[in-house]
């Protein structure tokens, strides 16, 4: 039974509150719209309040008065620090090195963080046209890490990608010399959230999974991807949402339920 | 005070976008064009090459009714709701019909700024070990002239036409854009024609008592359109919101080739230009949409004299 777990709250949830707990310290986050966006709001009002929400569409410091419905709603323009150019977001901001953390979703992940969101199938015969790169393949390579939000089955935890949109550790161990030696700016995927569990990497560039939801087993969790993973040698279970944190959610950023439902 | 620039929707479109045309209508999920993507539309032009980071629902409309042969793009989805389905329709499968050329994000903006300067190429730090240049040859590695460093280039991307909404210009076409910007001026200057489609034609004055506001000079602009409500159902700052009901309700009217076609008939053709469309929505939703005031407050320039 993916994507179900015990207890008084639903698997949205579980990973909007993983995801925002992983962003304590951070300070500029790259927002996704959808759940990257709930976790990222949640952040800022619990672990991480001086965290900076710079959405791609051109806006650095959003102060949204509503759950964004869109990856450029006008909500995030309004109240902002800075509204800017696409050329300059991406320029000045992703480019220049500005970004701590990227959030990216995906249709395929790979053990080593590759994500494809462009076909599945062949390039040019494709069975499924999926959205494309978007910012992704800059995000990947130029956030300082990146942390991707993503539901686990045996349909996106695959084996091998049909498409590279955007590079994680690249062939596992090889990754980190890799983006030293072609000098790019991040150094990867850090966190992968899922709902099921929370996945880290190791020193080969393989995701380890370093704990479970509530209510989650390990069988369910190696069932619902093509890989044999990593498992922590002291896999922990994921602390469930707190009222606080339940209540934020409910109530303040998504009380219509159109993500968290 | 320079020659007006205003014309019809009508008469811009007929005489400014030709068949085999490589279009712009850029705005990034804010003043996306709709008003003119839809008269495209009514005067069937043909064989288009359609550039837009994110195709969006008007994308999705103008392919559905069979205006373009290719499109250049970054992003296709239906933003916030999920799919494009009538380009999927002819990008999917074992004969697609729709050529595509696909970038990033930041792939499509360096490629008009590019055009805009009149650059061979614009370079990035995108796409390394993806296979996005295996997928698009014009996406190509280039080594720095001032040592070893190897980054990606995309080639300048010139639109023979690029149609930008506003909320304001003059009738010369000097155009200002609050909210996001996108990637509009970059688009505009590199376009061979510009249209400009606005909320509000306002006096030569009211631009130059805010000179920084201007995105777009009325030097590039070749014919201004005076379409209140003309980027519905995105959105103008300031203006009227995003109605996510339309893009909601798109995902059931793309998913079925019948259902598209009803509503180009009954929502394109069957009208004879925007206002007869706003007629159609009719005013209760239309005034929905309108916001609540957050004014800008106001910055001296300072008036210099000898």
């Amino acid at each position: 039974m993916t994507g179900v777990v015990a207890g008084p709250f639903t698997a949205s949830e579980m990973m909007i509150v993983a995801a925002a707990r992983e962003l304590a310290g951070q300070r500029v986050c790259f927002v996704g719209v959808g759940l990257p966006n709930i976790a990222v709001n949640l952040a800022k009002l619990t672990g991480a309040p001086d965290l900076e929400l710079v959405y791609e569409a051109g806006v650095f410091g959003a102060r949204p008065a509503r759950l964004p419905l869109s990856i450029g709603d006008p909500t995030i323009v309004t109240r902002a620090t800075a509204v800017t150019s696409m050329l300059e977001l991406f320029g000045y901001y992703l480019q220049g090195g500005l970004i701590d953390v990227g959030f990216l979703g995906a249709a395929q992940i790979d053990r080593y963080g590759n994500i494809n969101t462009t076909v599945i199938g062949d390039y040019a015969t494709p069975r499924t046209r999926l959205p494309g790169s978007g910012g992704a393949c800059e995000i990947a390579i130029d956030a300082r890490q990146v942390f991707v939000i993503v539901r686990q089955s045996r349909r996106s935890f695959v084996e091998r990608i049909d498409f590279r949109t955007s590079p994680g550790n690249v062939g596992g161990p090889n990754g980190a010399r890799i983006r030293r030696e072609q000098g790019w700016l991040g150094a990867g995927p850090s966190v992968v959230v899922t709902d099921l569990g929370v996945y880290h990497f190791d020193a080969d560039g393989e995701m380890r999974l370093d704990s479970i939801h509530p209510g989650v087993t390990l069988a369910q969790v190696r069932d619902s991807m093509a890989w044999e993973p990593r498992v922590a040698d002291r896999l922990a279970e994921t602390a469930p949402p707190s009222p606080d944190e339940l209540r934020l959610i409910r109530d303040v950023l998504d009380p219509e339920g159109v993500y968290t439902g | 005070m320079a020659a007006s620039k205003s014309a019809s929707m009508r008469d811009a479109i007929a005489e400014l976008v030709r068949d085999g045309d490589t279009v712009a209508i850029e705005g990034f999920t804010h003043l996306i064009c709709f008003a003119a993507g839809h008269e495209i539309i009514r005067q069937r032009k043909r064989d288009l090459t359609l550039c837009r980071l994110t195709p969006d629902v008007i994308y999705d409309q103008m392919i559905g009714a069979g205006v373009a042969r290719k499109l250049v793009f970054s992003w296709m989805g239906n933003p916030g709701v999920g799919s494009l389905h009538a380009i999927r329709r002819v990008t999917e499968g074992d004969a697609p019909t729709l050529e595509l050329e696909e970038y990033s994000h930041f792939g499509m903006v360096g490629r008009y700024t590019a055009g805009a300067m009149k650059l061979p190429f614009f370079p990035l730090r995108s796409y390394f070990e993806t296979d996005l240049p295996r997928a698009n040859p014009r996406i190509r590695p280039v080594t720095s002239p001032f040592g070893d460093e190897v980054v990606y280039a995309v080639p300048p991307l010139n639109p023979d036409v690029t149609i930008v909404h506003a909320q304001r210009a003059d009738a010369a076409g000097n155009t200002q854009i609050w909210g996001l910007p996108g990637c509009q001026k970059e688009a505009a200057f590199a376009a061979e024609r510009v249209i400009v489609v606005v909320e509000e034609l306002v006096a030569e004055e009211v631009i130059r008592a805010d000179p920084n506001r201007t995105v777009i000079p009325g030097l590039v602009v070749d014919a201004v359109v005076v379409e209140p409500f003309g980027a519905h159902p995105s959105y103008a700052q300031g203006h009227y919101d995003r109605d996510n009901r339309f893009y909601l309700d798109w995902e059931a009217v793309s998913r079925d080739e019948a259902a598209l076609r009803a509503w180009l008939r009954d929502w394109v053709y069957g009208v004879a230009d925007r206002a007869g469309y706003i007629d159609k929505l009719g005013q209760e939703r239309v005034a929905a949409l309108r916001p609540g005031p957050a004014p800008s407050g106001s910055v001296d320039y300072g008036d210099y004299r000898s």
